[in-house]
């Protein structure tokens, strides 16, 4: 392993790395970590795969609310008397160590019975003994070994949920008939010229009726249980006066069903009922394929998941007591702490805060709020504690009130109609007229197998092909997109994807990076030795303004500050020979004020006069003009930004000429924005971040979040898409069009084998053992046709 | 031939015994989390001994000769 690099999380230890047992740290909370699993013989982390641990965070406090006996008995699954089981969510599970060392967690505490990680899902069921560890000692045990859980208002609504298996129930019951069945109609296959009447094999007539009254039995419950999805959606498309697909499916599985109970009850053949377990099973086996599941992401979240269960409130006689947010009311005295999230609308109470309401707005710089000013639910405390007087509740919160909108309440899912739904209309009414025709054809010639040919014309067009086509190409477009790190909630998504021809962009956070930023030095230039004074005063501060020029200076030797002070909120300051810097606000340094508030700046002053000052940029993603420049070729672009105009010159030059800019873009402009533009008949992708873009999320056809980190903070969307990937977009959206050709293509090949089919059909010939060669071979010709296709896509991009 | 009959319904009710058994595993959950186990069966007992003092284990000795004193 490189020398340079952390132990522990694999970090560079950019100074003063720490040294212990030969090993180096990047700081003391990963040393920490490294002793605490070293003095527990569970060293055998870092064997498993090395540098895979986090830094663990400072926590202290930010549990208290696990004391409270309430917040215990809704986080539990199970709680009674000393036993009490939880089920955490881990962001940081991400490696075979992350398993190995969570499920030895009784090494650690004694207490701890038993603790089982789910590693998709990233969760962690602990069951512990509370007499000898509270829940809130074992949250603050995991995040002192980095594996700090992620608990919010969410946690605490709805904590149990059960999962839906009835799919796979069906799946089971159609499968296990689907077998049966095709073992007891195997001897009729080897016994087609003869029946009763010419001889025949005699075991197979004197077995015959059993044999075919088995296989009645084993398709009832397939046809009542399993298949009934289909009646019901069938019968709801024609209520609602729409012919989907599944109208001819379940139109061919009553034909199925009826024709062979009547067959095998006036003995006149052995009835399709191989035919008719195999269909529905391969029928739900393209609707679990379909179904492919992110377990670890949540693509429905609101702000309840970012909201804390709870939140410490000042009482009348000054002391400060945890209290749950849904308990807030108007009035409250709440204390906010360092980096904890303002949960409802108030006015301050302390002198100054520093509020990062990027989550909210979109605005990238933090907010210098004075005392008694009004601040807002979802804002971040950067600077110290704060104090607050509240002035709504929770749920009428500004930002909460987002939510009440009515597109939250709305399935998008339902008004789409999907490719397959769209042709079932015209497949259905073709197939009825063949039928009737044929029929009638038969009535005037031979009325005797009029009825025969009916049936059989119904059963041989049932769509089976046609309705796995779009499944398995979209399901494996799914898992291919995956694996490229762009996941989409469900395979109408990508169906929606390919229609899109209007893509809106937020500007913080989506095609900017909230990792980097460069920064240009403005005023009179620095002497060595300030520079390097300059940078060694910063290195000790860890406002992230500092942290970021700190990266951008040039290397300079470390050098012992005679003097060093940090004021909070305002900057830093230190002297050494006869040079003393301020590095700080405009107010602090004392220098000549540039007041346009649109640029975020540090200013620097020696010995009391001002020098210059350091202006930060927006760092825009890699690519992102040659994406635009490339998207813009086939879709209409525009940019919707909650922040001010400090950017537009820039973002004009990288753009695309014309491209449309709008600032001071509130959430409710936003979704007003999307919506405009549906009504022009627009089908619109908005690509956004943070939960000011959720309602223009909700409100887009297709709504992508884009995320530095997967795990945590996207609010409710179709798709995330990982931040590297972002160049990667325009090919994405080419390639769900790709796919739905896929579909298209599929579709004709399965048409091919209904002709095939109806050629039997019509002239009267079909035999049961025709449709049981032909349903499969035609549903997994197409399976394998979709598969490979999609494949070769895959590889193509990416 | 009547043999047939035994063969079928001891053939039948083996096939629905271990349909029940999937029926009842998918219950269970077993089916939840198809990745983690087998992670999980690689592991063996891999504490590594160290010489050094486990404050943990030291403390919850002492209890547990505590709630024996206690009995």
């Amino acid at each position: 392993m490189d020398s340079n690099k952390c132990y522990h999380c694999g970090d560079d230890c950019i100074n003063n790395s720490i040294k212990i047992d030969k090993k180096n740290f990047c700081c003391n909370g990963c040393k920490t970590v490294y002793e605490i699993f070293s003095s527990n013989d569970l060293s055998y982390y870092y064997d498993l795969q090395p540098a895979a641990g986090s830094t663990p965070k400072v926590v202290e406090g930010k549990y208290d609310f696990l004391d409270i006996a309430a917040v215990i008995e809704k986080l539990t699954e199970f709680n009674d008397g000393n036993v009490q089981i939880v089920n955490l969510h881990v962001p940081h599970i991400h490696c075979s160590s992350c398993i190995w060392v969570l499920e030895n967690l009784n090494t650690l505490n004694p207490f701890v019975i038993n603790s089982e990680v789910d590693f998709p899902k990233k969760t962690v069921r602990i069951t512990y003994n509370s007499e000898g560890i509270s829940i809130k000692n074992l949250v603050i045990l995991l995040s002192r070994i980095g594996y700090e859980p992620y608990i919010s208002l969410d946690d605490y609504d709805n904590n149990k949920k059960s999962i839906d298996r009835s799919l796979i129930y069906k799946l089971g019951v159609a499968g296990f008939a689907f077998g049966n069945v095709m073992f007891l109609s195997f001897p009729d296959y080897f016994d087609l010229s003869s029946n009763a009447a010419s001889g025949g094999e005699f075991w197979l007539n004197e077995y015959q009726v059993i044999f075919r009254w088995l296989m009645f039995v084993f398709s009832l419950p397939v046809v009542f249980y399993a298949g009934w999805d289909y009646f019901i959606s069938a019968y709801k498309g024609i209520r609602s006066k729409i012919l989907n697909i599944d109208v001819p499916i379940a139109l061919g599985i009553v034909v199925l069903f009826l024709r062979s109970t009547i067959d095998i009850t006036f003995d006149l053949g052995s009835g399709f009922f191989d035919s008719l377990t195999g269909l529905i099973f391969f029928l739900l086996l393209g609707k679990f394929f379909q179904q492919k599941t992110y377990s670890f992401l949540s693509f429905d979240r609101d702000y309840k998941s970012y909201f804390p269960i709870a939140v410490t409130r000042i009482t009348s006689e000054e002391k400060e007591e945890t209290t749950q947010v849904h308990a807030i009311r108007k009035g409250d005295r709440l204390l906010i702490r360092n980096e904890e999230l303002i949960p409802v609308d108030g006015t301050l109470l302390s002198s100054t805060a520093r509020i990062d309401y990027s989550f909210v707005s979109g605005e990238s710089e933090p907010v210098l709020k004075k005392v008694g000013e009004k601040i807002f639910a979802g804002g971040k405390q950067l600077d110290g504690t704060l104090e607050m007087i509240v002035q709504k509740s929770v749920s009428q919160s500004y930002l909460t009130q987002l939510w009440s909108n009515s597109v939250f309440q709305k399935d998008k899912n339902s008004k789409f109609q999907t490719l397959t739904n769209s042709i079932g209309k015209r497949f259905t009414i073709t197939v009825l007229s063949i039928a009737a025709i044929a029929t009638a054809f038969w009535l005037y010639y031979d009325p005797s197998k009029a009825m025969n040919v009916f049936t059989a014309v119904l059963i041989i067009a049932c769509p089976c092909a046609i309705s796995l086509a779009a499944p398995f190409t979209l399901g494996n477009m799914l898992r291919i997109f995956g694996r490229k790190k762009f996941y989409l909630k469900d395979t109408q998504t990508i169906e929606q994807l390919a229609q899109i021809d209007t893509a809106i962009f937020d500007k913080t956070g989506t095609i900017t990076t909230l990792q980097k930023s460069t920064a240009s030095y403005e005023g009179m230039p620095l002497s060595d030795a300030e520079e390097s004074l300059l940078k060694n005063t910063i290195r000790a501060s860890n406002h992230p303004l500092s942290r970021s020029l700190y990266d951008i200076l040039s290397q300079q030797n470390i050098v012992t500050l005679d003097e060093y002070e940090e004021h909070l909120g305002k900057g830093v300051e230190g002297s050494k020979d006869e040079n003393h810097i301020k590095v700080g606000s405009a107010d602090f340094v004392g220098g000549e004020l540039h007041f346009d508030a649109l640029t975020t700046s540090v200013y620097i002053s020696n010995n009391n006069n001002y020098k210059g000052r350091y202006v930060f940029h927006n760092q825009y993603r890699e690519g992102v003009s040659e994406v635009f420049k490339a998207m813009s070729k086939t879709l209409d672009l525009a940019i919707l930004s909650g922040d001010n105009e400090g950017e537009k010159a820039r973002l004009e030059k990288l753009l695309p000429k014309l491209t449309p800019l709008y600032f001071n873009q509130k959430p409710e402009h936003k979704l007003e924005f999307i919506k405009s533009l549906q009504e022009q008949d627009k089908k619109v992708m908005m690509i956004g971040d943070g939960l000011n873009d959720a309602g223009a999320l909700a409100q887009s056809n297709v709504g992508i979040a884009i995320s530095e980190n997967i795990n945590v903070f996207s609010p409710a969307c179709d798709g995330i898409l990982d931040a590297s990937k972002f160049q990667q977009l325009y090919p994405y959206i080419n390639a769900s069009k790709k796919a739905m050709k896929i579909i298209k293509l599929s579709f004709i090949l399965s048409l091919l084998y209904n002709i095939i089919g109806l050629y039997f059909a019509i002239t009267g010939q079909l035999q049961p053992v025709i449709a049981a060669i032909l349903m499969p071979l035609s549903s997994i010709s197409v399976v394998v046709f979709a598969t490979v296709m999609t494949s070769i896509l895959g590889r193509k991009i990416e | 031939m009547s043999v047939i009959y035994i063969l079928l319904t001891m053939s039948i009710a083996i096939a629905i015994l271990f349909f029940i058994a999937f029926i009842i595993s998918v219950k269970n959950g077993q089916y939840d989390d198809s990745y983690t186990p087998s992670v999980r069966m690689l592991f063996e007992d891999e504490l590594v001994k160290s010489k050094t003092e486990k404050p943990y284990k030291k403390y919850s000795d002492k209890i547990l000769k505590k709630e024996k004193r206690t009995q």
